[in-house]
């Protein structure tokens, strides 16, 4: 590929100064991350895939190393700084779903627009973000309620929130985590969707059926990259579904 | 970020624990209410107070004569005849002032109608009314031609008409006092009471010669009334009137005294102001408790939204954006709650006024400043938590339980 990576590691470092003893979590990762990709960071509890991805995502700064977003070198930036770049270049979707409660869905697109530095008009706002909530078909549900909503509903409200500053990079920490594997499906299926558009995707997962439904697989071992290859035998989320609904049938589970 | 979306996220947070909003505002309220009552019901009786002063007369001042010494004994103001009626035609002569009367006091029983009463009986010219800012209801008052002629002319106050003739006209009635007929030519408009408990209504007012010549045989009078021109001149006045007094009675301690309206104000002013200290006290003591409460709520509330903060900080709220939220949610706080408790204050005080009959005054400067004072607090109390909140770290935040 010839374009600029949306996101460049060069040899990134990450130490914890915890009480006596130092633990490095990410030792020496260089990753490059090009548009219109659909990377999963795999790996087991420990691997350091949660500290590269808050690094990834702008929460966290790394000890040592270099990590271009866009082209912005955010590892010198400050928090101010940092807060800007979450609210500008990149999209979160959380296992939890992370969603205010008591605050309708339309509201809950709406708050990245509050945070943006240069002021959009209220009747923008919810423009954006109805169209945000109907491009994961929601559109319908703009005035419920969380608590009104499924959890498939609550993570693509998420995910509409994610995309409405429109981010250069969708970052996911386990979609899928709180999800019967019905939804988890539907979910993939969406991302999916968001990616044929364009849209650039990094996920952590520790599901390899979850993984499936990416292109690209990077595995995670004691803070290093162990493995970086392209999928096989993609998974398609209509497809999946399909022969779910044909599975559940047999069984009488669905009609 | 905003401050009308601040103030709408604000307005929500605040709306979701309405019951523990509402107690926390308590403290508020019931601080500024109880001050913006009790300021209501101060002032009202301090304004009462200035007016009762005030309808002594403006810019009276009154000479008293002197420390009458007898041997060792020392008799205090008043009780030495020192002065006389030139003294008073004198004082009357003076650039600053504008009217003079010299009063003699006498007790007596006077006798009409078939009836006895025992009052006061004034001796006075005819500028008494004017100075003491009192009016004839019906008739007249006597006047400098009956002071020459020492004339036989009475003029009462209601205590003595209604005691005397009971629902009859006192005009033109026969009046003995000290058996020596006068007749009524005039009843004073009635002033109730003075700051004193004095029944300003229970008198006889006479010409000062008539008094001094037909009731009493005195050479000397009681005291001296003069009113000064304006009320920027009657210090000026009063110290004309001093020195006046010096040179006609060459006496080398003074033997008299000149004591003015204004220093009567004063003195109620300085009461009133001591009372305005204390309120303060006791408004800046309440709000200080009020702020306590929001503080710890505010704290309460941080914490409990930590993953709230979390998530807008993920998607790009800045430190200064939190700050922002939680200190609007405060200052709202405290502000309704303060707007509560003036409202309130201001109604304690119409309640109370009504129901007991008392005048209250709720000056704007102190609804301003429990206004902005509340605002205060919640900016102070706030700041606190708010900060806490603006220094959490987003990781943390979100992983909060």
């Amino acid at each position: 590929m010839q374009t600029n990576p949306v996101i460049k590691l060069a040899d990134i470092h990450k130490v914890y100064h915890t009480g006596e003893v130092d633990v490095h979590a990410v030792r020496g990762i260089s990753l490059e991350v090009f548009p219109g990709e659909f990377a999963a960071l795999m790996g087991a509890s420990g691997s350091g895939k949660s500290t590269l991805m808050n690094m990834i995502g702008a929460l966290d700064r790394p000890t040592g190393g270099n990590y271009l977003l866009d082209g912005i070198d955010v590892s010198t930036l400050d928090r101010d700084a940092l807060a800007d770049v979450r609210n500008e270049k990149i999209g979160f979707v959380f296992q939890g779903f992370n969603l205010l409660s008591r605050t309708s869905a339309l509201e809950n697109v709406e708050m990245p627009m509050l945070y943006h530095r240069h002021r959009i008009q209220s009747h923008e706002q919810r423009e954006r973000a109805l169209h945000a909530l109907d491009l994961v078909g929601l559109g319908d549900r703009a005035d419920h309620h969380p608590n009104q909503l499924s959890g498939g509903q609550q993570q693509r409200v998420a995910i509409a929130r994610a995309l409405v500053n429109q981010p250069s990079l969708l970052l996911a920490d386990e979609p899928t985590g709180n999800l019967d594997s019905q939804t988890s499906i539907e979910i993939m299926g969406v991302f999916q969707k968001l990616n044929d558009q364009g849209i650039t995707i990094v996920m952590v997962t520790h599901e390899l059926d979850v993984a499936r439904f990416t292109k690209r697989r990077v595995i995670l071992r004691d803070g290093k990259i162990v493995t970086d290859e392209p999928v096989q035998n993609r998974s398609f989320g209509e497809k999946e579904l399909q022969q779910l609904r044909a599975a559940q049938q047999a069984v009488k589970l669905a009609s | 970020m905003r401050i009308f979306a601040s103030l709408r996220i604000a307005g929500r947070a605040l709306r979701r624990n309405k019951m523990r909003s509402l107690l926390t505002m308590l403290g508020i309220i019931i601080g500024v209410g109880a001050v913006i009552g009790s300021v209501s019901l101060t002032t009202g009786a301090t304004k009462q107070v200035e007016d009762q002063v005030a309808s002594l007369g403006e810019n009276v001042i009154t000479v008293f004569s002197g420390n009458f010494t007898s041997g060792a004994m020392r008799g205090g103001w008043g009780s030495a005849p020192t002065l006389t009626v030139a003294d008073a035609l004198a004082i009357a002569q003076l650039p600053h002032v504008l009217a003079v009367s010299p009063e003699v006091r006498d007790r007596a029983q006077i006798l009409a109608n078939g009836l006895n009463w025992n009052t006061q009986v004034m001796g006075e010219s005819p500028d008494y009314p004017q100075i003491l800012n009192r009016s004839i209801a019906s008739g007249a008052m006597f006047s400098d031609q009956d002071v020459r002629s020492l004339a036989k002319s009475a003029v009462i106050g209601k205590t003595v008409a209604d005691q005397l003739f009971p629902g009859e006209n006192p005009l033109g009635q026969i009046l003995r006092i000290r058996n020596i007929p006068f007749q009524i030519v005039g009843v004073l408009t009635p002033k109730g009471f003075n700051l004193f408990g004095q029944d300003q209504d229970d008198i006889v007012v006479v010409p000062y010669t008539s008094h001094m010549h037909r009731i009493t045989t005195r050479t000397f009078v009681s005291d001296i009334l003069a009113e000064a021109s304006s009320d920027k001149t009657i210090n000026q006045a009063q110290n004309e009137i001093t020195d006046l007094l010096s040179a006609r009675h060459r006496s080398k301690e003074p033997d008299f005294t000149v004591r003015n309206q204004a220093d009567l104000m004063e003195r109620v002013s300085a009461a009133s102001r001591t009372m305005g200290f204390l309120l303060a006290g006791v408004a800046a003591v309440s709000l200080v408790v009020g702020g306590i409460g929001i503080m710890n709520i505010m704290l309460v509330s941080v914490t409990e939204r930590t993953r709230e903060i979390g998530i807008r900080m993920a998607v790009g709220a800045r430190a200064a954006d939190i700050l922002v939220q939680f200190l609007i949610e405060a200052v709202t706080l405290s502000v309704i709650g303060g707007s509560i408790g003036i409202v309130g204050g201001v109604s304690f005080s119409k309640i109370v006024a009504g129901l007991k009959d008392m005048p209250t005054v709720t000056p704007v400067t102190w609804i301003a400043i429990a206004f902005i004072s509340s605002a205060i607090i919640g900016i102070i109390s706030g700041f606190y938590p708010a900060w806490k909140a603006s220094k959490l770290d987003p990781i943390d935040a979100l992983r909060y339980e």
